[in-house]
């Protein structure tokens, strides 16, 4: 292979070679040039076109914005009591970057804290969720004790850590339940509401009550810190930092003595009270019975515990006092009485002769009065004190229920009262274009008849009991319920009064009528056959009232309420309404008790405590 | 004649000479190791410990270059094949006795130092490629390329079983560039391109997980911002958030604030983009292309075929580095781990590197053997 190639072969062969070597050098350099510009071309698109894009990203690695939340407002009552608070509330958080082993780490913790298999499940469900390089809450409301276990160990688990927090208490549990309200943690449906960046750093939100009402001016406006912080999420330092405004206090007009002494006075019984003050229509009392711990609902109530409360035959959850819709029964009459004197259809000296019963002409049916001897001859006057049927039955008969029901609609029957309070039922009053449209029925003159005892289609919330009570209380002046009485700045006390638009007063052709119809009712109370007399007796001052006796038939509420449950409770609803002192009234009210009997023995009773108690004790 | 037998040599010349350093070369090479330092510094938060380190790296590696400076190139040649097996049976050992680093058998433990023989590998190969190549003529047959394919394959499958992908692909590089500059037809490149192009989808079944994972990232980085993807994504981010003009040395936020991971070393040039700009990265590129146009020119004006294709080759390998590197590092190219050569914070690359450019200086200064 060698030797036989000739010396100027070789020479040739070795020249060739070297050329075809350096060629290829050549080419191989202009290789590499290309290359060169191929890299060169990539970094002018990334430095020079898209140099704002990736400024842009390198500044959000480096700079984080964190919500500061502002702290939310606190509720008062009239007198000062506070009603809802912030408490600091200390949990655990996993970073979950520092941690090296999650399972170990979570089994040894729970031998120094109490983690429950629901703490676990949400912790395991959050942890998928987040992608972010902060922590990841495990505990919540550490107690003082567990969280100086934790402290004692914390050098064992590195990655996890203490956070401190608040979290919203209501220091007087049930009796705020429903008036109040509570807070929950932000739901989903929540978010796609408020869409907001105000509630980035929130984690709760008002539910129910005026904690869901006021919202706005509880929760305050969140601030911002610019953090610059390294790659594992990390504090280096604060850059820029706007302050969280707080949310505003809400000053209540209730006065949670008479709030409590009225849960007292319900006791063991399902029912409703609102008092209110007839010249402003500040709500003073608010309750709803059987209540509930609000508590339970702020950190995520436990499903067995909310099972509890929703199986539970008293229907905790259920605000009565603005949901609760019942027949008015008698409490409608003085309103009826009025409705017919102001319509000429009957007048003081009138009076009709009352067996016990009334029968429609040219009808079989008996239409009965709860005093099966009847009343004999009755008055307006007498009609009202003693509650006659008969003589209301034929004064509705001659009315006729659309002139009835235009009357009473002026009071608001049949309206919402727009409540500063969530979940208001407007109750109903009916007529015969009503029912046309909801049955597709004519109006039977026999409904007329129950109408003008507050029977058949009609009903009424506690509420508006109580605001159709203020405005007859008024002489007419008709009111808008407020629960909130002031808004106050937290950082200046500087107080805002909410008051509402005024409405408009009810014009009477002649004016004494009103005191017609109240004196009646003051006959209802301290007249010798008033059928509240008992809980007019001794009284320091004039009391006007009516009760009222609701015949049984299912709670109409338009949540499905099971009758079975109610079945074995077959006695009628007890209802009172009444204000007082008559010549200036201070206080309102309606009260309520289910399946109570009479409204004289079972809710008059409560009205009198409560009256005494707010007209006769001395303000602190 | 050449000029270097006459007397115009200044004194300053003389040592040189007799030093048989090449002064382009190696002022392009101080130039780079200056904007190493400069770099290094800012990238390791001014921890002075490691510039000390590294700088003593660099002493040991421009002493080493100036020793094989000294070694004729015939000497090399001669020594090739020696090379060439003991670096073969380094690797044999160190999957035999291998220390586990990383998750990778590729180190030796030799007491005193770690010693990465695929690093050697990476200059053995092109050595003996260069010398059996060299002795016949141009371009090689059939029987040679054969045996060309032997030679490098089997350390390649050696290294790609430590698993160290991107050495096995490095030191495939270095002897492709041997068989290229060889004079082997275009046809024949073109066919051999095609071939590995379809043996693509076969090599992703052996491909380990973390390797199949580094290239579903290349693809698509924006897939797992937070977990594989997090290197490329941060450091294309610092580059080009550098701009035309950069932020100025040691005012890179990405570094500083520890978003780029191997900031030191692999990553290096995301913070001297980020620094200086496309300006810096001008310069830095006009540097290394005259270094790479210094050996090339070296290659050329080499004297004979061992030593063509060694110059070559080795200069070839270090324009490859860079390329890959930087590619890496703007998201062209998947990741790899290759340095940076001379601005890189590390040891054993940086030692190869020398010693090729020792061997570059070498071939040039020595006298030339005659035909």
């Amino acid at each position: 292979m060698y030797a036989r190639i000739s010396e100027s072969d070789r020479l040739r062969d070795y020249i060739r070679e070297t050329r075809l070597l350096q060629n290829r050098t050549l080419a191989a350099a202009v290789m590499v040039l290309l290359l060169m510009f191929a890299l060169l071309a990539r970094l002018i698109y990334l430095q020079v076109f898209n140099q704002e894009h990736y400024l842009t990203l390198s500044q959000n690695n480096r700079i984080s914005v964190v919500a500061i939340p502002p702290t939310r407002g606190l509720i008062y009552d009239r007198n000062g009591v506070l009603l809802a608070r912030n408490l600091p509330a200390f949990g655990l958080e996993v970073i979950p970057e520092q941690v090296d082993d999650i399972e170990a780490t979570l089994r040894a913790l729970n031998q120094v804290v109490a983690i429950s298999p629901a703490d676990i499940k949400r912790f395991r469900r959050l942890l998928k969720q987040k992608r972010t390089t902060h922590g990841v809450m495990l505990r919540l409301r550490l107690s003082e004790e567990e969280l100086a276990r934790f402290a004692v160990n914390r050098p064992q688990f590195p990655g996890v850590d203490i956070v401190a927090g608040v979290t919203r208490d209501y220091p007087l549990g049930a009796s705020t339940a429903h008036a109040v309200g509570y807070v929950g943690r932000i739901s989903e449906n929540d978010l796609d509401q408020l869409g907001d960046s105000n509630y980035s750093g929130t984690t709760h939100i008002g539910k129910t009550g005026v904690e869901h009402t006021y919202e706005d001016v509880l929760h305050g406006t969140v601030g911002f810190e610019q953090i610059e912080t390294n790659s594992q999420g990390h504090r280096l330092r604060v850059l820029e930092r706007t302050p969280a405004q707080p949310g505003r206090n809400l000053h209540l007009n209730m006065d949670i003595r008479l709030q409590q002494l009225a849960e007292q006075a319900l006791g063991d019984n399902t029912g409703a009270v609102v008092a209110l003050e007839p010249g402003t229509g500040a709500v003073l009392a608010l309750v709803s019975q059987p209540g509930f711990d609000p508590n339970l609902f702020v950190n995520g109530i436990e499903p067995r515990d909310y099972q509890a409360l929703q199986n539970s035959s008293g229907q905790p959850l259920y605000n009565r006092a603005l949901r609760g819709q019942y027949p008015p029964a008698s409490t409608i009459k003085p309103f009826v009485a009025l409705a017919g004197l102001e319509l000429g259809v009957t007048d003081t000296q009138r009076s009709i002769f009352c067996p016990g019963w009334f029968r429609l002409p040219g009808h079989e049916r008996r239409y009965r009065d709860w005093r099966h001897e009847g009343h004999g001859a009755v008055d307006l006057t007498r009609a009202i004190s003693e509650s006659c049927d008969v003589y209301f039955y034929e004064l509705a008969q001659r009315l006729g229920i659309d002139r009835l029901h235009d009357f009473l609609a002026q009071f608001g029957f049949g309206q919402k009262s727009a409540v500063d309070g969530p979940g208001e039922l407007a109750g109903l009053l009916p007529s015969s274009a009503w029912k046309r449209n909801a049955r597709r029925e004519a109006w039977f003159p026999g409904e007329t008849i129950i109408a003008g005892i507050g029977q058949g289609y009609m009903l009424a919330t506690p509420l508006q009991l109580a605001v159709v009570t203020a405005t007859l209380a008024n002489r007419g002046k008709r009111i808008a319920p407020r629960i909130v009485a002031a808004i106050e700045d937290p950082l200046t006390h500087n107080k805002v009064a909410r008051s509402s638009a005024p409405l408009n007063t009810i014009q009477l052709a002649r004016s004494d009528r009103w005191d017609i119809i109240i004196n009646a009712m003051v006959q209802v109370m301290h007249g010798e056959r008033g059928t509240a007399r008992g809980s007019g007796a001794g009284a320091a001052y004039k009391i006007a009232g009516k009760t009222g006796t609701a015949q049984v038939f299912g709670l109409k509420q338009d949540e499905k309420y099971d009758k079975d449950k109610v079945a074995p409770h077959l006695r009628d609803h007890a209802l009172f309404i009444a204000f007082a002192p008559v010549d200036n009234p201070r206080i309102a009210l309606a009260v309520i008790v289910e399946n109570g009997g009479s409204g004289s023995g079972a809710a008059a009773p409560i009205a009198r405590k409560l009256m005494d108690q707010y007209l006769l004790t001395p303000a602190p | 004649m050449t000029i270097l037998e006459s007397d115009y040599r200044t004194p300053a010349r003389k040592l040189t000479q007799k030093l048989h350093l090449d002064i382009p070369l190696l002022t392009g090479l101080l130039l780079l190791s200056a904007v190493g330092f400069m770099v290094l510094y800012s990238a390791g938060g001014q921890d002075t410990g490691l510039l000390l380190r590294h700088a003593l790296r660099l002493t040991l590696g421009f002493g080493l270059m100036l020793m094989i400076a000294q070694v004729p190139p015939q000497r090399l040649q001669e020594a090739a094949p020696w090379v060439y097996a003991a670096a073969l049976a380094l690797l044999v050992s160190v999957m035999l006795f291998g220390d586990h680093a990383k998750g990778a058998q590729r180190w030796l433990d030799l007491g005193v130092i770690r010693f990465q023989p695929s690093e050697l590998m990476k200059l053995a190969l092109p050595l003996m490629l260069a010398r059996y190549l060299g002795h016949r003529s141009l371009p090689p047959g059939a029987k040679r390329l054969l045996v060309s394919g032997v030679l490098i394959l089997t350390p390649v499958a050696l290294v790609a079983e430590q698993p160290d992908l991107g050495t096995a692909l490095l030191i495939v590089g270095s002897g492709l560039f041997v068989l290229l500059l060889s004079g082997i037809r275009w046809w024949i490149i073109g066919s051999g391109a095609l071939l590995g192009a379809l043996a693509a989808p076969l090599m992703w079944h052996f491909l380990h997980d973390y390797q199949r994972t580094r290239l579903l990232i290349f693809l698509n980085p924006e897939s797992d911002p937070l977990g594989a993807g997090y290197h490329i994504t941060q450091s294309i981010i610092a580059l080009g958030s550098g701009g035309p003009f950069g932020k100025g040395w040691l005012n890179g936020t990405q570094s500083y604030l520890d978003f780029i991971p191997e900031r030191t070393t692999d990553f290096v040039f995301a913070v001297y983009g980020e620094e200086f700009g496309l300006i810096g990265v001008l310069l830095l590129l006009t540097l290394f292309i005259t270094v790479i146009a210094r050996g090339l020119y070296i290659a050329l004006c080499a004297p004979d075929h061992f030593t063509r294709l060694l110059a070559g080759s080795l200069i070839l390998s270090f324009s490859l580095y860079i390329f890959v590197n930087i590619g890496m590092v703007s998201g062209l190219l998947p990741v790899v781990g290759v340095p940076l050569p001379l601005i890189s914070y590390g040891g054993t690359a940086l030692v190869t590197l020398m010693a090729s450019f020792g061997m570059l200086m070498a071939i040039h200064t020595h006298p030339k053997k005659p035909v």
